[in-house]
């Protein structure tokens, strides 16, 4: 993988056990200081004991975690949040961007595994290599969709563009559909909009900075209708219609 | 075996451990990762008369050692917190240790109204949990409550006094770290009626991102807290101690048992872990073996013979 992203295994029979897609993990990275913050990540898969994570490095936290050796050990709070829903009425239209793909690649294979056979994902970047996770979508059988923002790799454009013909020709069937969305605020926002007031549900799985994970110091805030509503025990994964933007 | 409890001003502790307020929820947010059996008190997040939303995103920043917040006290209001956030605890913990309730308001009158609904609720209520009250006087992070009450020291005598006559529950009064002789405030609760007092809130800080020329906080500034604040509670707890009989629960940069013992040889009677719950949530319990063990080692019998036993 380039452009600094990473994957990270850990070895977690239970963990992996009960993790559900859109769920994650708060990370003790070991060769931080002592005292440094966890750092949450959202997990790409969790299958036969293990738990995969797909990371960009963007910080001092992901900076220290890339020094981690195999055979490691990692100290990790989970599962925590609240999940994407593992079932959908009609095609399950998954957007993610950049590495926000993780938990919709998890939740394909979920929605697979559990018999639901129509599954598009449409994935975004800036460029070719920050598209993620291709060939392991393909291989789970599901329709991928590829834009780019510099034209090096699918659509050139949003991610919303190749969406928006789908979902024409969703319409055009009269056919239902769910979106579970992941990545950057605005696609974020982008994805809400074409879910609330059309009669389909979406699902959007917000990024925030944390520092508990588990819902005690309110630090990892999203508006909603229900007012301030914490990502981390309330979240990450909202209803559409429920998120409020700035 | 080494006696663990300790009296915090009428508010009986089974270890001399607690959490800080802000930092362990309502108390139930940590179950399944937290030993409860090891806590005396928990500390519940602020409390105010009516909902309050908090600030603008983003609220915290890490720093080296530590970590600015910004959070803004965001609460639901006592009445919430009295029909459901209580009931629940008691609920989520098992044998549930007695809740410290940290509260704040907009005025005098709020503050004791809120403190008259507590006490009511602790007595007759089926809350007996609620063993104590904090006032947060010190709050740097909401500009038309809590701080101004704790940087003038008659304004504060009359707030405590006016807590003081609406409350039969332990009182204890949270001083603020940023003022050039705590002594005097110190003296304030004391004058106030106040049972016991808790330092130190967090420091006033601020973090520039100097790419975007912003400060990184929606609020500008906030709070620093975490290990670097440690020797800063120290001190504070010394000079407090020197001046008063008023037991003292101290918290700041509490990480190791050491870091306990340090603010307990200071003079502190209990200690709170704050910041280092977020990074490691079996802080508390470690802390409390830890002070057991060190008392065991220098042939102390009870913890609360720790307190001031500083040499010289």
């Amino acid at each position: 993988m380039g452009a600094g992203y990473r994957r990270l295994v850990l070895d977690s029979p239970e963990l992996a056990a009960e993790l559900v897609p859109g769920q994650f993990v708060h990370v003790r990275v070991p060769s931080l200081e002592p005292s440094a913050l966890r750092r949450p990540f959202s997990v790409f898969d969790a299958a036969d004991g293990r738990v995969y994570i797909l990371y960009k490095t963007v910080g001092r936290g992901t900076l220290a975690l890339n020094q981690a050796k195999p055979g490691e050990t990692v100290c990790v709070m989970g599962p925590l949040g609240r999940g994407f829903p593992v079932k959908c009425e009609g095609i399950a239209l998954l957007v993610g961007g950049g590495y926000g793909v993780a938990p919709l690649h998890f939740l394909a294979r979920a929605l697979k595994a559990s018999g639901h056979d129509a599954v598009e994902v449409f994935i975004g970047g800036r460029t070719k290599a920050d598209l993620l996770a291709v060939d392991r979508f393909r291989a789970l059988g599901v329709g991928v969709h590829l834009a780019t923002n510099d034209g090096s790799e699918g659509v050139k454009g949003l991610v919303t563009d190749p969406l928006d013909d789908e979902l024409v020709r969703i319409r055009e069937k009269g056919g239902r559909f769910e979106l579970f969305a992941c990545g950057p605020d605005p696609m974020l926002r982008a994805v809400a909009m074409r879910a609330t007031g059309t009669g389909s549900r979406g699902w959007i799985s917000m990024d925030r900075h944390m520092i508990c994970g588990v819902g005690a110091c309110y630090a990892c805030i999203q508006k909603t209708v229900r007012g301030n509503s914490r990502c981390c025990v309330e979240g990450p994964v909202f209803r559409a219609e429920d998120l409020l933007w700035e | 075996m080494v006696g663990l409890s300790v009296d915090l001003g009428g508010l009986k502790m089974s270890t001399p451990v607690a959490t800080a307020s802000g930092t362990f929820g309502y108390g139930f947010e940590y179950v399944g990762a937290v030993d409860f059996s090891k806590l005396g008190a928990v500390t519940a997040k602020g409390i105010r008369l009516d909902p309050w939303p908090g600030n603008a995103m983003p609220r915290h920043c890490e720093v080296f050692g530590g970590l600015v917040n910004a959070i803004g006290l965001q609460g639901t209001g006592i009445g919430h917190f009295l029909d459901i956030t209580v009931p629940h605890y008691m609920e989520a913990v098992k044998d549930a240790p007695p809740m410290i309730v940290n509260i704040w308001g907009g005025s005098v009158e709020e503050y004791a109204e809120v403190a008259r609904l507590l006490t009511e609720a602790a007595s007759s209520g089926g809350r007996s949990v609620i063993g104590a009250i904090e006032c947060n006087v010190s709050c740097p992070n909401v500009k038309e409550g809590g701080h101004t009450f704790g940087q003038d020291p008659e304004v504060l005598r009359r707030l405590v006094a006016a807590v003081r006559e609406k409350t039969t529950l332990p009182l204890i009064v949270k001083l603020a770290p940023n003022v050039p002789d705590v002594r005097p405030y110190v003296k304030a609760c004391e004058y106030g009626g106040a049972d016991a007092l808790s330092m130190i809130n967090t420091i006033p800080a601020m973090v520039i991102d100097v790419e975007r020329r912003r400060p990184v906080l929606a609020n500008r500034s906030g709070g620093l807290s975490g290990r670097c604040v440690h020797p800063v509670a120290v001190k504070l707890v010394y000079d407090a101690h020197k001046a008063t009989d008023l037991p003292i629960l101290a918290m700041g940069g509490v990480y190791e048992p050491a870091d306990a013992i340090e603010l307990m040889l200071a003079g502190a009677t209990a200690v709170a872990v704050g910041t280092a719950t977020f990074t490691d949530p079996s802080t508390a319990a470690r802390v409390c073996d830890g002070i057991a063990e060190y008392c065991e080692r220098h042939g102390f019998a009870s913890v609360s013979e720790l307190t001031g036993a500083l040499e010289a």
